[in-house]
């Protein structure tokens, strides 16, 4: 119960800091929104849905990399992770409650996108939206443990894609299969695996992200 | 409360300080002196549990004892001074926040405008919430890096009162100004 409570008062924080701030969600719908007319005009007429797919599932990684980019920019700029660190609450709560923000924030692009992307291209099928679901559980688990190392660096923007993008390879992978192939209920359960496993790593990894020595 | 023997922290090659010493209990009171860049900040986040040390022994209380103020106040900008002091006290577990919340604001000048944001107060007025936060639990170790920065004359007054009344607790203060503090210190650690 005490764990649920912080949690939801770290991600309550993160969300009322986007309400006021207004920085993060407008960036990534726009973001996404100016990606897929891109893909709309450089992709040549006549082209298939599965290749429009994948570009939808490019531009939701950049999105998701655009607001992983901007998830730790509080704690950042005014040396919050010395204060979180220090409190006396499991540190893996500050990880998921940030993660659960960022689910938030990238939901809210995707609602934008996913709608645009079927006006562009084609439709968005059911097992679509459900890979999208999926995928953004391990987006944001990853993306959100990568993004606290790579606050904890001197590069941190060259960091944080280096880290992010080779570890969502296989959501990728397993998102353009479930969306896109025949067989899809083995991708489904690829992207299930893919949150468990790196949800659980994340969740044991972050204290040692955030503890300096 | 603190103990540290042969303390040491190097950052790679860099040697921040070496062969520290210290034994801190309830009522002590450590003044940490030197000029900039000699190992305080340093030494501070390692008493707060923040830093590793890279050598010796060093024994700290648990973190829910300890409250850290550093040379900035440690505040999300874009909440309101209750918004802040609600999310600490909900993670340090206060018991009857509320209540105490009203009292460190009302206390610290700060009741008026507990619901405006900030990131629109001046320094000065932060560095006073900063205070809040380190207090709101009650900590039983108290370390302040440069704690009177930025007060004015009301504020350091303030903070001079409040320092008085925490004299039953362990605290450890860096300064610039050891002569504002010099009465509290029962123990000295000058950096060269």
């Amino acid at each position: 119960m005490g764990y649920a409570a912080d949690v939801a008062a770290l991600a309550r924080k993160d969300l009322l800091l986007e309400l006021r701030a207004k920085e993060t969600v407008p960036s990534m719908l726009l973001f996404v929104l100016a990606t897929l007319t891109v893909f709309h005009f450089a992709l040549p007429r006549g082209t298939g849905h599965v290749a429009a797919l994948g570009l939808l599932w490019v531009a939701l990684v950049f999105t998701a990399l655009l607001g992983l980019t901007r998830a730790f920019v509080p704690e950042r700029e005014q040396g919050l992770m010395d204060a979180l660190v220090l409190a006396p609450c499991d540190r893996s709560a500050i990880w998921l409650g940030k993660a659960l923000a960022v689910l938030a924030f990238l939901a809210l692009a995707e609602l934008v996108a996913l709608p645009a992307f079927g006006a562009f291209f084609s439709g968005v099928d059911g097992r679509t939206v459900g890979a999208v679901a999926l995928a953004d559980v391990g987006i944001c688990t990853v993306g959100t443990l990568t993004g606290a190392m790579a606050v904890a660096g001197r590069a941190r923007e060259l960091l944080l894609p280096l880290l992010f993008l080779p570890l969502v390879i296989p959501v990728v992978v397993g998102g353009v299969g479930a969306s896109a192939a025949g067989g899809s209920g083995r991708f489904f359960a690829f992207l299930a695996l893919y949150d468990a496993i790196f949800g659980l790593l994340a969740w044991a990894a972050f204290e040692y992200v955030v503890s300096e020595t | 409360m603190v103990s540290a023997r042969n303390l040491s922290k190097r950052y790679g090659a860099k040697r921040v300080f070496d062969r520290v010493d210290l034994r801190l209990d309830r009522g002590g009171a450590l003044l940490v002196t030197g000029p900039n860049g000699s190992g305080k900040t340093t030494l501070l986040r390692i008493l707060a549990g923040l830093v590793a040390p890279s050598g010796g022994e060093l024994r700290l209380p648990d973190r829910a004892l300890v409250g850290y103020l550093g040379h900035e106040p440690l505040l999300y900008r874009e909440l309101t001074p209750l918004e802040n002091l609600h999310l600490f006290g909900r993670l340090y577990r206060v018991p009857e926040r509320g209540e105490r919340i009203g009292m460190l604001l009302e206390r610290f000048g700060l009741w008026e405008v507990r619901h405006e944001r900030v990131g629109t107060f001046s320094r000065g007025m932060q560095q006073r919430l900063g205070l809040c936060r380190v207090l709101l639990h009650d900590p039983q170790l108290v370390v302040l890096d440069e704690p009177f920065n930025a007060l004015d004359a009301a504020g350091a007054a303030l903070l001079d009162a409040t320092l008085e009344e925490l004299r039953d607790r362990a605290l450890v203060i860096a300064t610039h100004e050891p002569g504002r503090v010099e009465r509290l210190a029962t123990d000295r650690l000058a950096f060269a």
